[in-house]
């Protein structure tokens, strides 16, 4: 499950690549992956995040057969076609985004996942339609839609332009589903960056992160050749985001599905409540 | 009286580069000034690669340079009332023929200094804000927006960052698409990723002969996929980045010729052009109701991509 480079796994225990600590790996398990030392969030892969944010069983994938086409017949040193094979043999999903229906604490949504396994979670057609939909399952049913994202990649350039028209695809659809009254429940994680950013990510009407996310714009490397200096040490984490009036709130993995929960607790209920038992007596 | 942009006054012009600038700046690389025959026509055989030169070509007429051929009048507007006013965005009032339009255009500077001020047309937030919000004001004022794409991309550095470069596309990708007033976008030059989206979604989307539209740079692609930028021409190729490409794949709906030698060679012509294709698609657009304009938009985006779904089988 952790197959970050860094982390050496050697038994019961492994290394953390981020403060160097060895650590009882059953430890970092129970804590959803988290270090328990430094608190650093791996990236995990999409069925790992619905398995630690949804209800048990309560998944039901939607469009799951959807797979990679060949756009502009793109080949650098392999071929998109070889590529994406290689790349669902390594994650076993079909494409980077998985998306479908389910519930949190019993409260039902539409629900979606991008793996950065996947060609760096990149956004191809596959998951601006997988994203669209859902943006229109949401609108249609009037449940929350959560959207979880992790994308090093941003627009996938092996599906060339048609990459790029995906950010307005997908906006296009959450303005739909803003129109049509619904809520956009946004969570950034590790990293997050580019095209994927630069349109649906950044539209939630929350929008929330992990701890230590990489999220931004511009890759981090593109910026230091372009302005030649180095960059602030906490430039473009979550913690800079919401220094700088980014990001609601960050919210750590242990405690996401609770915080989710109690978001769609606001959303579905009314302004004023109902009178109680305990209100009346 | 045409009012020209304050920063661009000092500018200049076009026929005030020496020959021996324009020898340096041979799209095809000549080692052999004397082969530097702008004026020719080009040959037919331009790879991918030769395009994307030419269409960064330093002479190649830009968005100011079409607000002085081509508008009959254009009074610029300044500024996005939040933190700045962003040099590699110009907009304004533009009066094309019998068209009163909002311009939104790209700008990549003229000369040195030029450059430096426009920051070599790649916009920042605040130049996206400020597109925003002289397009919020032409929809209020029932005008049609023409946008001029010319951009390598959005700026990459820490300020941009810091004052939400994504969010900022992402805001107006996500406004274009519902804005009540018809949209025409061509791309000049070049068509740089979200950089380019973030003024270039609407209800036409047409390319110069020359220029090109891209996700990613083709040295960054190279960069990237070939661990080395110099592949450049080979991303080039691959990404399928000309105009004859994408009118091939249907990215974009027109493209609009230029003069024989690419519109460097004669800007007059190039914006002749540009001018009639221009008042083309404003007729176009007016013309059709606005209800229906805004589901084809809608509709034009809604249906982008390809992909396979179930057994192989090509959704569109
Ligand atoms: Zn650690």
């Amino acid at each position: 499950m952790l197959k970050k480079k860094g982390v050496i796994t050697d038994g019961l225990w492994i290394r953390c690549d981020a403060c160097k600590g060895l650590v009882y790996k059953k430890a970092m398990e129970e804590r959803l992956d988290v270090c328990p030392e430094c608190n650093h969030h791996f990236r995990i892969s999409a069925r790992r995040r619905i398995e630690i944010t949804l209800d048990k069983g309560s998944f039901e994938e939607l469009w799951a057969d959807m797979h990679p086409a060949d756009p502009i017949e793109f080949k650098d040193r392999i071929s998109y076609s070889e590529r994406t094979a290689q790349e669902q043999k390594k994650t076993g999903l079909n494409e980077a985004a998985v998306v479908g229906l389910g519930s949190i604490e019993g409260k039902k949504i539409v629900f979606g996942v991008t793996d950065s396994n996947f060609i760096m979670g990149s956004m191809g057609s596959v998951m601006g339609e997988k994203i669209a939909r859902a943006a229109e399952k949401a609108a249609e049913t009037g449940l929350p839609l959560i959207i979880i994202s992790g994308s090093g990649g941003g627009a996938r350039m092996q599906e060339g332009m048609f990459s790029l028209m995906q950010m307005a695809k997908t906006n296009a659809t959450i303005s739909r589903l803003h129109d049509a009254g619904g809520t956009f429940i946004s969570i950034l994680t590790d990293p997050t960056m580019g095209g994927v950013m630069a349109s649906y990510a950044s539209q939630g009407d929350i929008i929330i992160a992990e701890p230590g996310a990489l999220i931004g714009f511009a890759g981090p490397r593109v910026i230091q050749q372009t302005i030649k200096k180095t960059l602030p040490p906490d430039f473009q984490s979550a913690e800079f985001l919401l220094e700088h009036g980014f990001l609601d709130m960050i919210v750590s993995r242990q405690d996401m599905k609770k915080e989710l929960s109690r978001i769609i607790d606001y959303l579905n209920g009314p302004a004023v409540e109902n009178a109680t038992e305990e209100t009346v007596n | 009286m045409k009012e020209i942009p304050q920063h661009l006054q000092a500018r200049s012009g076009v026929n005030a580069v020496s020959s021996a600038d324009r020898a340096a700046y041979n799209p095809r690389n000549n080692a052999d000034p004397a082969d530097a025959q702008q004026d020719a026509p080009l040959s037919a055989d331009l790879s991918p690669y030769d395009i994307v030169k030419l269409a960064r070509h330093p002479l190649r007429p830009m968005t100011s340079d079409y607000i002085n051929l081509m508008f009959d009048d254009f009074m610029e507007l300044h500024g996005d009332r939040r933190f700045g006013d962003d040099k590699a965005i110009i907009t304004g009032f533009a009066r094309l023929g019998q068209n009163r339009v909002m311009l939104i255009g790209q700008q990549k500077g003229k000369n040195t200094r030029e450059r430096i001020l426009c920051n070599f047309g790649m916009p920042n937030p605040e130049g996206y804000r400020k597109a925003l919000l002289k397009m919020k004001l032409a929809e209020r004022l029932k005008l049609p927006i023409v946008t001029l794409i010319d951009t390598p991309g959005a700026n990459p550095d820490i300020g941009a960052e810091e004052r939400g470069q994504a969010y900022a596309i992402a805001e107006n990708i996500y406004q274009m698409i519902g804005l009540k007033t018809p949209i025409v976008n061509v791309v000049i030059g070049e068509g740089g990723s979200g950089g380019a989206l973030g003024i270039g979604v609407g209800d036409r989307f047409a390319i110069m002969e020359y220029a090109y539209c891209s996700v990613i740079s083709p040295e960054g692609c190279a960069a990237i996929l070939w661990k080395d930028a110099s592949h450049a021409p080979l991303a080039a190729e691959a990404l399928k980045l000309t105009a004859k490409e994408l009118l091939r794949l249907e990215i974009v709906d027109d493209i609009i010729p230029e003069p024989p030698g690419a519109a460097h060679t004669s800007p007059r012509e190039a914006a002749a052009t540009l001018k009639k294709a221009l008042q083309r698609y404003l007729k176009e657009v007016t013309d059709t109701p606005l209800d229906i304009l805004l589901d084809k938009r809608y509709g034009k985006y809604r249906r982008m991509g390809k992909f396979f779904e179930q057994q192989p089988q090509q959704a569109e």
